[in-house]
């Protein structure tokens, strides 16, 4: 059932195949140029740069005056005269793993949460159903809303006098007085989670979706015939035939959980119990006198989710080449 | 019908109605707040109580928001059409001609979404200057290309490795270039997957906010989520819920009305190619 | 180098056309967080200079929040971006952009003097004037009158006083029918705010100003203890929990529906609460705030904005025309009656015109007196991280996490550290 991904040349070793495989990795090539032009043009220089300033002492007042300090942002040390050694940098700062702590515990709570909610969602969608079009339109709704607007209006909503999550939870009774969900550390991350899963869940489910719209119709017909249990049917021919586009899915959206920013500074600025990553690299990007210093942990923050990526990639046996399928 | 059916029909209804008002319950406060002014703002209201166009008339009267709508929508249609142009031929490469190399070069492109906007944002203004784009819609097409690329490019190459091996074959017997394979074959079968990654660039493009701001410097040449930012109040720190609710609620009727438009694409993807894997 | 090389390209160009159009109008661009109506008014007050000089303004307007725009200018200054030619500036960025600015003390030598000492020095760096005030702002504590004359009471003079006041009425309106009644909201969130409310507090206390314009740490003292225990006292009792996440408009929401029988905030929850829909309309005042009790007297911390000029501006001369004329008496005074900004120009207290249309601005002189300034001067490059580690420190006191003692000693270490051998 699953094709391979490229022609197998061991079947077909003669000469007209080799010519084709030679004339198609230059098609190939010519195909590839503009996209990875296209990405060395956006993207190499800002990225060097930074990486570039994380090893400088340049501040955002004199851009192009920075000297080379080496890894003193990282980290460094030195043995004052009474024989105790102190230490400076990134890697020993606690704000900055508080912020590490933050980030992964928030990345690995809403991406598992995302992640099935928006299976959930995508096999209810692609059953067939009156009204089905309105329905997948109604579910995009959170992720069209532009993220600074939608941060906002939650903090309306979670708002403890006069929003209104108070007071429909007051009504039903769950709750027993009025909660500032973004006031105490208590409650803040889970008013972020809450709020990143309503908006990001639907990002899964239409890629469910899509994936589970590739699944030809045929296959569960068979199964159907078979007298297939729909649970087993789901779990041995539907989560497997869309299990590499759910991977891919996944790996963005853990890119962007790890790097999420404007949800965090818009519904809880300032709050420790939330402060991410981004949030602390941006406050020391621009609003403190650091730009070096946040440089430093802009490209640890690269650093960590690389090391993720690799870890996924991995443990999760993503095929990156689609050989040997 | 038997009781079993029965009883799993409800639940399924159920759940339909219940993604359906997780989902838009608080863009339904969102449009009933938008009819609201003054105090009354400040009111918990389940139904709507007032109907007052006032908010939407401020946000459309201000001279510039039709026009940020139009440049919204220049920015994030050029910058869906660029990435999917680059990306289909892209990942055609990548996911069925045997190179060496594919691998790193998947992982290069996506170590480009690994770092932080905010911390490129110095250099891509150094960038964006230098290539004489400030202040103008291109430098944020230039700029998107940085996060929608390498996730359309994935995504694509992820679902043209599935695609049946033997229709390609057929068509490289029939003598056909690699460019009409892409084009006359696969697109074909690829809507499902091409329609929904470019709705999500769209929408990612669409509500881009950091960069623009920072790249462009004039009312004409800002998009919608700057627009929203700068909607005020009469007075220094009035927030004014209002307005902006009313200017969401314009910028998203937009995306609804073009998901209700592909979505039939969405659907009729697979189902009319009668392809068998 | 070839950036260099192509700047340069670009910036003689750009010279040769200016030269050649040099005698016509100059387009100068402007650019603000101005809201609203003060978008509108900000054209009014500039059409007079453009008549007299022939040049031509551009407004680009920034989104309301002060840190966006901090971000924004930051990042054009640092990239030398000479699209922008004047900057309205916040009272606290002047030691931080300063290096970006050009010196406005030759132009500006004869009107000094005419202005609040307090806010010239404010936006002087290193003996350089960065930018010129353009109007000034202070904020005040709000009272309902009739609630206070129903229950007989004057308005406080004292935080206690005020804390007293507010839980009775709060419990007696309460027993009332009115359950959402609080005694007294204020701007408890994590952010530059709290550090404007905190600061009044301890400042009023006796307790200095977290660091003295010589440059010395002073936040840990007993007094300034003190000031954060009473705050800590009301969160909960006369204040809601929530106050820990308010910011000015949340508090305005909860007063103009009514809610409270004390709000601390600026002059712009003034107008707004005698608007048509206002559930306190007419039923309130303003009166300086608070002093801590003995040894104490009345602190408002000092806001307001300022113009100043960009070195990378190519206008430089009609820019720097532009910032003396909005710092000047005719726009401030139009400010004024236009927009009920509060003017730095002394003598514009007394102006018979202001008085009669806009009574509320000699009112709020007396406050502006007590007004006291951040510590953006001595701490320079280094004062917002002195300001963020300040509110933490208060948010974590008046969330319960730790003493205000046990905070406010670790503040000062913290704060220590950060001068070094100087700011």
């Amino acid at each position: 059932m699953t094709p391979s991904a490229s022609l197998a040349p061991s079947d077909r070793a003669s000469g007209r195949e080799l010519s084709l495989q030679q004339q198609r990795v230059r098609s190939a090539f010519w195909f590839l140029a503009p996209m990875v032009i296209a990405l060395i043009a956006a993207a190499a220089w800002p990225l060097l740069r930074t990486i570039y300033f994380s090893m400088t002492n340049t501040t955002l007042s004199s851009l192009y005056e920075g000297q080379w300090i080496g890894f003193d942002n990282y980290l460094s040390w030195r043995t004052l005269s009474s024989g105790k050694t102190i230490w400076r940098g990134t890697l020993v700062d606690p704000a900055w793993w508080n912020a590490v702590w933050n980030t992964v515990r928030f990345a690995f709570v809403s991406v598992a949460l995302e992640t099935v909610l928006g299976l959930l969602v995508a096999l209810v969608l692609n059953a067939e159903f009156k009204g089905r079009g309105l329905v997948r339109a109604a579910i995009l709704i959170p992720w069209a809303i532009p993220t600074i607007v939608s941060a906002k209006m939650w903090s309306w909503m979670l708002n403890d006098q006069f929003g209104i999550i108070n007071d429909l939870m007051l009504r039903m009774g769950v709750i027993g007085q009025k909660i500032a969900w973004t006031a105490s550390d208590a409650t803040s991350m889970y008013a972020v989670l809450l709020v990143d899963i309503w908006k990001t869940t639907p990002f899964m489910a239409l890629l469910c979706l899509a994936g589970l719209q590739m699944i030809p119709k045929d296959i569960y017909e068979a199964a159907k015939i078979d007298g297939v249990h729909p649970v087993r049917v789901f779990f041995r021919i539907t989560l497997p035939l869309i299990r590499p586009a759910l991977m891919v899915a996944v790996i963005f959206r853990t890119l962007d959980a790890l790097r999420i920013f404007d949800l965090v500074y818009v519904l809880t600025p300032n709050s420790k119990a939330t402060k991410t990553m981004s949030v602390i690299s941006r406050e020391n990007l621009i609003d403190f006198d650091k730009f070096a210093y946040g440089s430093a942990q802009s490209t640890l923050l690269f650093a960590i989710i690389a090391v993720f990526v690799a870890v996924y990639i991995w443990l999760g046996k993503v095929n990156l080449t689609g050989e040997g399928r | 019908m038997s009781a079993s059916r029965l009883f799993y029909r409800i639940g399924f209804y159920i759940a339909v109605v219940l993604i359906v008002v997780i989902s838009v319950f608080p863009f339904y406060y969102a449009v009933l707040t938008s009819f609201k002014t003054g105090t009354a703002i400040f009111e918990v209201d389940y139904w709507p109580k007032s109907f007052d166009l006032a908010n939407y008339d401020k946000v459309l009267t201000q001279a510039t928001f039709p026009r940020n709508l139009l440049n919204s929508l220049f920015v994030a249609t050029s910058t869906v059409g660029l990435s999917l142009l680059l990306a289909v031929t892209a990942s055609y490469a990548l996911a069925r001609v045997r190179f060496r190399g594919r691998g790193l070069l998947l992982i290069t492109i996506l170590a480009v979404s690994m770092f932080p906007q905010i911390a490129v944002l110095a250099g891509l203004f150094e960038l964006v200057r230098y290539l004489g784009l400030f202040n103008t819609p291109f430098a944020l097409i230039f700029s998107y290309t940085i996060f929608t690329l390498p996730f359309t490019v994935w995504l694509l190459t992820t679902f043209m490795r599935d695609l049946p091996l033997e229709i390609e074959e057929a068509a490289i017997v029939d003598g056909a270039t690699p460019w009409v394979i892409i084009t006359q074959v696969f697109m074909p079968l690829l809507w499902p997957a091409l329609v929904t990654t470019g709705l999500l660039a769209f929408i990612g493009a669409w509500n881009e906010y950091l960069f623009a701001l920072t790249f462009t410097s004039s009312e004409t040449t800002r998009t919608v989520p700057v627009a929203i930012a700068l909607l005020t109040g009469a007075s220094d720190k009035e927030i004014p819920w209002g307005p902006i609710m009313a200017a969401s609620v314009i910028v998203t009727v937009p995306l609804v009305v073009l998901v209700l438009i592909f979505q039939r694409k969405i659907v009729a993807g697979l189902t009319a190619g009668g392809v068998k894997g | 180098m070839t950036f260099r090389i192509k700047s340069l390209i670009a910036g003689s160009a750009l010279f040769a056309v200016l030269a050649a159009t040099a005698v016509k109008a100059e387009e100068i661009t402007y650019v603000s967080g101005a809201v609203g109506n003060d978008l509108e008014i900000f054209k009014q007050i500039v059409k007079p200079w453009e008549e007299k000089t022939g040049n031509k303004v551009t407004l680009v307007p920034m989104p309301a929040s002060t840190t966006d725009q901090f971000g924004q200018y930051r990042l054009w200054l640092a990239a030398g971006n000479s699209d922008i030619d004047v900057y309205q500036t916040d009272v606290i960025w002047a030691p931080q952009l300063a290096d970006q600015f050009v010196d406005l003390k030759d132009a500006a030598k004869d009107v000094i003097k005419d202005h609040f000492p307090s806010i010239i020095e404010s936006q002087t760096v290193n003996g350089k004037l960065a930018a010129l005030p353009y109007f000034t702002d202070a904020p005040a504590l709000y009272y309902r009158k009739d609630l206070l004359e129903k229950y007989g009471k004057q308005p406080p003079k004292t935080w206690d006083e005020m804390a007293a006041i507010a839980k009775e009425i709060q419990d007696k309106e309460r027993e009332g029918g009115n359950k959402d009644m609080w005694g007294f909201v204020f701007q408890g969130n994590a952010y530059e705010g709290l550090t404007c409310d905190a600061l009044e507090w301890v400042k009023s206390h006796g307790g200095g100003q977290i660091v003295e314009p010589d440059g010395t740490v002073s936040i840990n003292n007993e007094k300034a203890v003190k000031a954060l225990e009473t705050a800590k006292s009301w969160v909960g009792s006369i204040s809601p929990d929530g106050s820990l996440a308010y910011q000015e408009e949340d508090t305005r929401g909860i007063w103009q529906k009514g809610n409270a029988v004390f709000m601390r905030n600026w002059p712009y929850a003034y107008a707004l609460g005698n608007g048509e829909d206002s559930a306190v309309k007419g039923k309130f005042e303003t009166v300086a705030l608070p002093s801590g009790g003995e040894g104490g007297q009345s602190a408002a911390t000092l806001g307001g904005w300022n113009v100043a000029v960009s070195k990378y501006s190519k206008h430089q001369e009609a820019a720097i025309s532009l910032a003396l004329y909005l710092s000047g008496p005719e726009a401030q005074k139009m400010n004024a009656l236009l927009a009920s900004h509060l003017p730095t120009l002394q003598a514009l207290y007394d102006d018979p015109e202001i008085k009669e249309k806009q009574p509320i601005i000699p009112q709020w002189k007396e406050v502006f007196l007590n007004a006291v300034p951040r510590p953006s001067a001595p701490t320079k490059g280094k004062y917002n991280e002195v300001s963020s580690k300040f509110w933490s420190a208060v948010h974590d006191t008046l969330s319960g996490k730790g003493t205000a003692a046990e905070n406010l000693e670790v503040l000062q270490a913290d704060l220590e550290e950060l001068k070094g051998s100087g700011w």
